[in-house]
């Protein structure tokens, strides 16, 4: 049984994440540190500490914009944001409660809008991420605009060979 | 973009039968999956022979590099995406986004030699966000801490692009429609900076930021956003841009009409 810092770093497959030593680069420039209940270089201290539950069920992975500022400065080349990647997919996998449960609703509508037309067809998507996390009625002003506007369009084209996107899902899933 | 391809000479060909790339919502959740799906794509160029892709969203850009990234550095992956996809990638495809393309492709000279209206007034700056750059190493574009191809572009066309220290920053573009409240955050200090820097408005070339900037700064201050194509097409002459700028949620119009620009 490999303990909770071992996972990560094979997982993330490049420079271990104990190489941090806490200059806080990567906090310091986080654009949305200001928001996380952790920030990105506590949870590498709390990855050695074998803090998994805290960490799975934390608001910080699903906050993570992927800016990758973090990674383009830390003086030790920890890829912390392939890190916060890895850790949604485990939290995921673990189905742990999520700190950010929209936010993972989102993905979801996302994606399985590509699974059915291999393109982003935007009411539809919006409308399944609207029906699943519960939260009909913010931007229904902008998105009615838009729509008005033409920048949202009800029919968009999709993929033709739906079969070989499928098989894509399909490998990858887990 | 078509039609400023046209106009630069620039020959555009779809990507035959393309699919989504997956975005944000299949690199933070299935790494797999992420490499994939732009993988689709970029073995569907590879058949023409086209040596240049260009990619004119940053998220897609990010995604196609990133993918190649991979696949370029690990052989069991790249076997693996072949098997699934039922093709060889052969690392031929360039992948490229448009800034690069007109700037180093096209050059300043030859773009500056089409423009009919110069952009005299316009006080732009310019701003990348966050994947058309990072990380360098997967991107390989620009200057990554202070880029200046846009800049160069917009002085060619006749703006007078503001400095500021904001080029890189990130808008929040994935939390855009669940945490909306952090993205207004992020693009009210955007809009504050660029005031402070003496902009009447902001010219990027993502069209998540775009929309960002586009539709989240609050009453506090918004300026204008342009996706920087459509003012090359301004100051080209070319017909059609007011039927794109009416499709804004912040109308440039005004700004461009006390300029004489419309």
């Amino acid at each position: 049984m490999s303990s909770f810092l071992e996972e990560v770093n094979n997982r993330i497959g490049g420079v271990p994440i104990q190489s941090c030593y806490h200059c806080r680069k990567c906090t310091a420039g986080c654009p949305v540190a200001f928001a996380m209940d952790y920030n990105p270089n506590t949870v590498i201290k709390m990855i050695q500490m074998g803090m998994r539950d805290k960490v799975l069920g934390s608001s910080t992975i699903w906050l993570c914009a992927s800016c990758e500022t973090c990674v383009t400065r830390c003086p030790n080349e920890v890829d912390i944001a392939r890190m916060m990647d890895t850790l949604r997919e485990m939290a995921i996998e673990t189905g742990v409660s999520v700190g950010e449960k929209n936010i993972v609703k989102f993905h979801e509508a996302f994606l399985s809008n590509i699974k059915m037309g291999g393109r982003i067809n935007e009411p539809t998507m919006l409308v399944h991420y609207k029906l699943k996390s519960g939260d009909l009625f913010s931007d229904m002003g902008l998105g009615l605009s838009m729509f008005m506007k033409g920048k949202i369009k009800p029919i968009s084209p999709r993929t033709k060979d739906m079969e070989s996107v499928r098989k894509i899902f399909k490998s990858t899933g887990k | 973009m078509k039609a400023v391809s046209r106009a630069l000479g620039i020959e555009l060909q779809e990507v035959d039968d393309w699919s989504c790339c997956g975005a944000s919502s299949a690199h933070m959740t299935n790494f797999k999956l992420s490499v994939a799906l732009p993988a689709r794509n970029i073995i569907a160029a590879q058949k023409d022979n086209n040596r240049d892709m260009m990619v004119p969203c940053a998220a897609c850009f990010n995604r196609f590099k990133s993918a190649q990234y991979h696949l370029e550095g690990d052989d069991a992956l790249k076997a693996e995406v072949e098997g699934i996809i039922g093709a060889k990638y052969d690392a031929s495809v360039s992948v490229r986004n448009p800034i690069d393309i007109i700037y180093n492709y096209v050059g300043l000279e030859e773009l500056g030699k089409t423009v009919t209206r110069k952009l005299d007034g316009l006080k732009p700056v310019s701003y990348y966000g966050c994947l058309l750059l990072r990380p360098p190493e997967v991107c390989q574009f620009d200057d990554y801490e202070n880029p200046y191809m846009m800049d160069g572009i917009m002085s060619v066309l006749g703006a007078n692009a503001r400095n500021w220290s904001c080029k890189t920053d990130c808008c929040g573009g994935s939390l855009t429609l669940t945490n909306t409240q952090i993205v207004v955050h992020l693009v009210d200090k955007l809009m504050m900076m660029a005031t402070e820097a003496g902009a009447n408005c902001i010219v990027t070339a993502c069209p998540i930021c775009f929309a960002n900037l586009d539709t989240r700064a609050s009453e506090k201050g918004r300026l204008p956003a342009f996706y920087f194509t459509e003012l090359i097409a301004l100051a080209l002459g070319l017909k059609g841009t007011e039927e794109w700028f009416k499709m804004h949620n912040v109308d440039p119009r005004p700004l461009l009409a006390s300029l004489g620009l419309l």
